[in-house]
Parts: C-alpha cells; structure tokens; sequence
C-alpha cells in the first residue's frame, strides 16, 4: 500500500502544472485593442454593479447621464474637449520621459510653475506689454519654470543617481506651496484667499477665440504639440536614443550614447512641455491660478502616458475617455444628489480592468493537455 | 514659552504617529520589492471603513461600549487596507502590472472611495452636516491616568491616545522582524534578488503577497488614527490624508528602508510640518514657505543618500519590478 502511494506521488511529481504562463512575442494589433476593448466593457459592467448597490438607480440610466454630461450641448462638449486637451497636454510632457523610464510623477509641479510663471506675466506685464510680445514671454517663462522643475531631478539622477520617482513627488509639493504662496500674494479681493480672475475687462494675456470658439486655439496648440513629440519620438536621433535608454541602460551606454545627457535634455523637454500646459491652464481656460489649476491631472496623465504605451496618438483616445468619465459621473453627482468623488470610483474601477487586462496581451497562458498543439 | 513648546511637541507627535503607522507598513511592503505608491489611497480607505464601521455600529447599539468600538475601528480599518493590498498584489504580483501606475490607480479609487462614502456619511447624519463619532474618538483619545498628570513630563510622554505607543513598539517590533528573524532574512532576500530567493526554495510569491497585504493593513491603521484621534472622529473632504500618505511615502526614504528611524523620522516630520504654526512673526504667505519644509528636507535626504552611496542606505535593489520566474 505504501508502496503504491510513493508511486503516485512521484508520477504526480512528473505532471505538468495546470497552467503555465508564457511570455507572448507579439500579438496582431486588432487582438490587443480588442482585449483592452473586452476589458472596458467588463469595467463597465462592475461599475453598473458598484453603481446599482449603491444608488438603487438603472445602471442604464446612470450610463445615458454620464453621456448628456460630457457631450449633453454645445458649451460641455467644448468643455470635455477643453479637458481632454489639457490632459492629453501633460501626457504628450510625459512622453518622453516614461519612455526612457525616467517615472516623472512630478508633473503636476511642473504644470503649475508653469500656470505661475504665466499669471506672474499677466499680472504684472498684462497692462505694459504689447499682445504678441507678453505671449511671447508667457511663452518662455512658463517653459523655463516647467524646465527647471523638471531638470533638477534629471541632473541629480544623472550625476549620483538619486531617485527620480520621489524626487518628482516632492517637487510637486514644493510648487504646491509656492503656488499658495503667491496666491495669498495676489489674492483679490484681499482676504478672499483666491486670485480671481485676472483682468476680466481688458483679457490682457487671454487666449483670442478663434473661429468663434473659446478653445479652438488649445486645440490646435496641443494637437501640433502631440504631433510634434510623436515625430520627435519616431523619427529623430534624440527619440531613438531614448527609446533605446528605456529598454536598457547598459546597452545604451555600450552604444556609446551618454546616458546622463539623456536624461537631462529630456526632462528639459518633458518639463518644458508641462509648463507650456500651465501656460494653457492659465492664460487660455480658466484665468486665474490657483493649487488646483493642475487639478490632479499631472497623476491621471501618467496613466495616460503608460497605457497609450507612450504613443501620443493614442493618448487622445485615452484621455477623452478618462474626461468623459470625469464629466459623467459629475453630471450623475449633480442629477441625481450624489456627491461627485463618485467619478474617482469610477475611473479607478475601470482604470484597473485596463491595468489587468496588459497581462493577456503579454502573456498567454498554457493549459494542462494543450502543450502538444503548442508545440 | 514652555507651554508652546509643549504644544508644538504634543503636535508633532499626533501627526508623527499617522505617517510613522503609514511609513512601517510601506517598508515591510517595499522591502518584499513591491513599490506600493497607493499608500494615501491605502489611508484612505482605511480610515473611511473604520469611520462607517464605527458609525452603523454606536447608531445602532444603546449604549456602545468603547472597548467594542476601538476593535471595531481597528479590525474595519486593518481588513479593508488589507483588501486594498490584495488587490494591488494581485495585479502586480499575479498579473505583474507595472507597480507604478497600479499604485497610483489605488490611489485615485482609494481617495474616491473614502470622499464618496464620507460625504454621504455626514449628509446622512444631517444637522449640521458633520458626522462624529464621539464614543470611539474618545476611547481613541484616553490618556494614560495619574502618569499624565506629572508636569512637564506628562504630557511631554503619557497625554496621547493608545495608538501613539502601538505605532513605537510596532515599528520596533518590525525592525526585529527584519533584521534578527530568518522569516524577515528570506522577505529581505525576495526583494533584493527574488531569483536567488526562489533557487534557495522561499516561497517569492507567498512573501510578496503577504508583506504587501499586511504592510498595506498596517498603512491603513494609520488612516484610522487619522480620523479617530488627528480630527476627533469626523470627516472632512480636503484631502489631507492624501498629502499625510505622500509623506509617509517620503518617510520610508528617509529612514533609509529601517522602521527603527522611523520613530524618531517620523516626529522630526511633524516638528518640520507645524514649525509655521509656532514661529512667531510669519504672515498668512510666508506660512506657505515654512511649509515646505518637509519636502525640502525629504529631497536633500534624498540627494545625501545618493551622494554617499552605501548599499544599505538605498532601497532593496529588485524595488519596484515583478518577478517572473520564466524570465531570464
């Protein structure tokens, strides 16, 4: 008897494992946007749940809402594409930087030096300065802050090392503070603890609307910004150096490309174009500055930047579906006496189907009897 | 002068203890090799299940009995964090999602989670619009007697909640566990070489999952001292517990990885976060400045470390990437 057991148990030993994983070469792109398609169809489906325990309503309904809040007339569409562009802006910043994985967490700092550099320049150049010449200096102020913000981590990462990823973190409270210093620097009325909107009746320093509408010329900003930092990315020397420092230090460095350098005129990119994005915050939607001007969106934009897989072509859609839920679930707060964090719950349900649903398009898995087909 | 001082301390170690609970929990997480940046959303959600636990519990019991509610508090706020772990080994470890990213989804669902549920809670109190909880934040808050009635040394020692001396004798008892027990010796090999780890025959799953989870509890025991003895058992959407969660992620730099120096890090934090408040003389904007403080200093931690570059000041050297055992 005891004999057979041992027997057994060492034929068990010899059997395969129910299941193996295996790291998948490539996958057709129509499979992969599939997956990820199934995968947000399922969040969906939770969130209805989640929504239906919690509220009792028609998940259905709740659905219709969301829609009639991010795309219900005119002036919310124009505010979600407004959104949308003011994330797919700090994506398109972080680009580059994910790419070499350099994990730039820090853009939300650099976003609101940027907003102060540009409010600092309406409100003290707003009144002197000729149009073209104070968006100028908008212009290069906000880019210099972002900039700097965004270098002086790299510097230190390529020189000894230090980490980036809290590095980053911190500096964003630092401008935090900053922030709020200046705003009970330029508060107005004094007392009131916010800036108010900067020059309501001359708009010196204002985006000019452009056929007709408010926010076309974020639109065309942004858009020309993605197009540029995919062709840079694509297309030059710099993009291929960093996609080569991404995918592995050491062979970078055998190739002969300075890896610190890299570094550092990326990040001046990276934080370059975040500060630009504080330009637009400020000057071309919502005129003023305060520690929400970044409003979270430097975190959302690097799962963004991660999921398009640092295409910016692919972060409109993302970011467009990121802001319509941000819309919905506001408009479902409000219709139907909700408080509006719901949204967050939302995002972050859906936002894990997606996280989850990269290991099937990287990894397949082999079940027990199947080996034979495989091989 | 005695008595600002006094408060000052008194102050910081009330804040000290929220990040130092926060801090712990992350070493123990991050020396498995798991970068959990979902610590504030990990605060979060253990605050806001303490909160609801507490609050169904003396809303529906006549005469609550305070030793229930701490219990209560303590095993909501330990058991949802813990979930929340569960979830983020389970896409990191299991489906080895980028660390990164999955923390910083946690963090946005944790924050959104607590905000939905605390908003509702004080709209369902109604009133006045604030939820309180005063049975449990008093059982929270009980002095030791006689002993904090000695001046000067009383309150400088025995004028604070339980929680306060629980947050010390865990941060030593996990400095124990990781440097003196084999147990603690394997966690660190998991996450500073998980391949010779696994060769060696320690379960590298079973140790990421467990420290991460437990970690991920204890974090969240912070989020209930936050709510039941920093703001007196109430809630307030303001996001706070979020910047506290970002500290304690700072923290674990700072103590380079060694819960020991999380003790006295995590005061030096508090005394750097309400020095403003005591520096006589700052108006409404220099305030701001001064509260830069903790970061500033949280970055030179960081920059000192990098320049002096001893292997057992930086982090566990496989922090932050997934282990895949085909994968060579």
């Amino acid at each position: 008897m005891q004999y057979e057991a041992g027997k057994i148990s060492a034929k068990k030993k010899h059997r395969e494992p129910l299941l193996r994983i295996a790291k998948r070469d490539s996958m057709p792109l129509l499979l992969s946007w599939g997956i990820r398609i199934i995968a947000v169809l399922l969040s969906l489906v939770v969130c209805a749940v989640v929504i239906y325990a919690i509220t009792r309503m028609n998940p259905l309904k709740v659905y219709g809402a969301m829609f009639e809040g991010a795309f219900g007339s005119e002036r919310k569409i124009w505010i979600t594409i407004r959104d949308t562009v003011s994330l797919l802006c700090i994506g398109v910043a972080l680009a580059p930087a994910f790419k070499m994985r350099f994990w730039n967490i820090g853009a939300e700092g650099q976003v609101l030096v940027g907003g102060i550099a540009t409010a600092a320049c309406m409100i003290y150049l707003g009144d002197v300065l000729p149009t073209p010449a104070l968006f100028l200096v908008m212009i290069i102020t906000s880019c210099l802050a972002g900039a700097l913000w965004g270098v002086i981590p790299a510097v230190f990462k390529s020189r000894w090392g230090t980490n980036e990823t809290l590095f980053t973190l911190m500096m964003n409270y630092v401008a935090i503070q900053i922030t709020s210093y200046c705003v009970a620097l330029w508060e107005n009325p004094p007392g009131s603890n916010y800036v108010g909107i900067i020059h309501p009746q001359t708009k010196a320093g204002w985006f000019p609307s452009l056929f007709g509408q408010q926010y076309m010329l974020n639109v065309i900003l942004v858009l020309a910004l993605a197009v540029g930092m995919f062709i840079y990315l694509r297309s030059t020397k710099h993009g291929y150096e960093i996609s080569v420092v991404g995918q592995s230090e050491s062979t970078a460095r055998y190739a002969g490309i300075n890896v610190g350098k890299v570094f550092v005129r990326t990040m001046l990119i990276s934080g370059a174009v975040a500060g630009l994005t504080g330009f637009i915050a400020v000057s071309g939607s919502s005129h003023t500055i305060s520690v929400n001007t970044a409003g979270g969106r430097g975190f959302t934009a690097i799962i963004v930047a991660w999921m398009a897989k640092f295409n910016t072509m692919t972060m409109i859609i993302i970011s467009l579906l990121l802001i319509f839920l941000e819309k919905g679930a506001n408009e479902i707060a409000s219709q139907f006496n909700l408080n509006d964090f719901a949204s967050q719950i939302i995002t972050g349900i859906i936002l894990f189907f997606i996280i989850g649903s990269e290991f099937f398009i990287n990894y397949q898995m082999i079940w027990r009897g199947k080996n034979k087909e495989v091989a | 002068m005695l008595t600002s001082i006094l408060s000052l301390i008194q102050a910081a170690v009330v804040f000290g203890t929220v990040i130092m609970l926060g801090c712990i929990g992350e070493i123990l997480s991050e020396k498995s090799g798991s970068l959990n940046l979902g610590v504030p959303g990990i605060m979060y959600i253990g605050a806001i299940a303490a909160l609801v636990g507490v609050f169904f519990y003396e809303g529906a019991a006549e005469n609550p009995s305070p030793l229930l509610c701490v219990v209560i508090a303590l095993a909501c706020g330990f058991c949802a964090s813990f979930a929340a772990g569960l979830l983020f080994s389970f896409l990191t470890i299991t489906l080895r999602a980028n660390q990164n990213v999955t923390g910083l989804t946690l963090t946005i669902f944790g924050s959104g989670i607590a905000n939905f549920f605390g908003g509702s809670l004080n709209k369902l109190a109604g009133g006045v619009g604030q939820i309180s909880v005063s049975v449990t934040s008093d059982a929270f808050r009980t002095k030791i007697p006689e002993l904090s009635d000695i001046p000067v040394i009383g309150p400088l020692l025995f004028q604070y909640g339980f929680m306060v001396y629980f947050a010390v004798i865990a941060a030593i008892l996990l400095q124990f566990f990781l440097s003196k027990t084999s147990t603690g010796l394997n966690l660190r090999a998991v996450g500073e070489n998980p391949e010779a780890a696994d060769a060696a025959g320690i379960h590298v799953i079973r140790y990421k999952y467990l420290a991460t989870c437990i970690g991920a509890g204890i974090t969240g025991l912070g989020g209930v001292y936050y709510v039941m003895d920093y703001i007196k058992g109430t809630w307030a959407n303001d996001g706070s517990i979020e910047k506290l969660g970002w500290l304690a992620v700072a923290l674990v730099i700072f103590t380079t990885w060694k819960p020991k120096n999380g003790i006295w890090g995590a005061y030096v934090f508090g005394l750097l976060y309400w020095a403003y408040y005591y520096i006589p003389g700052l108006n409404r904007s220099s305030q701001e400045i001064f509260k830069m403080l903790p970061y500033i200093v949280t970055i030179i931690v960081l920059v000192v470390v990098s320049f002096r570059n001893k292997k057992e000041n930086l982090g566990p050297a496989h922090l932050g990437r997934s282990y895949f055992r085909e994968e060579r």
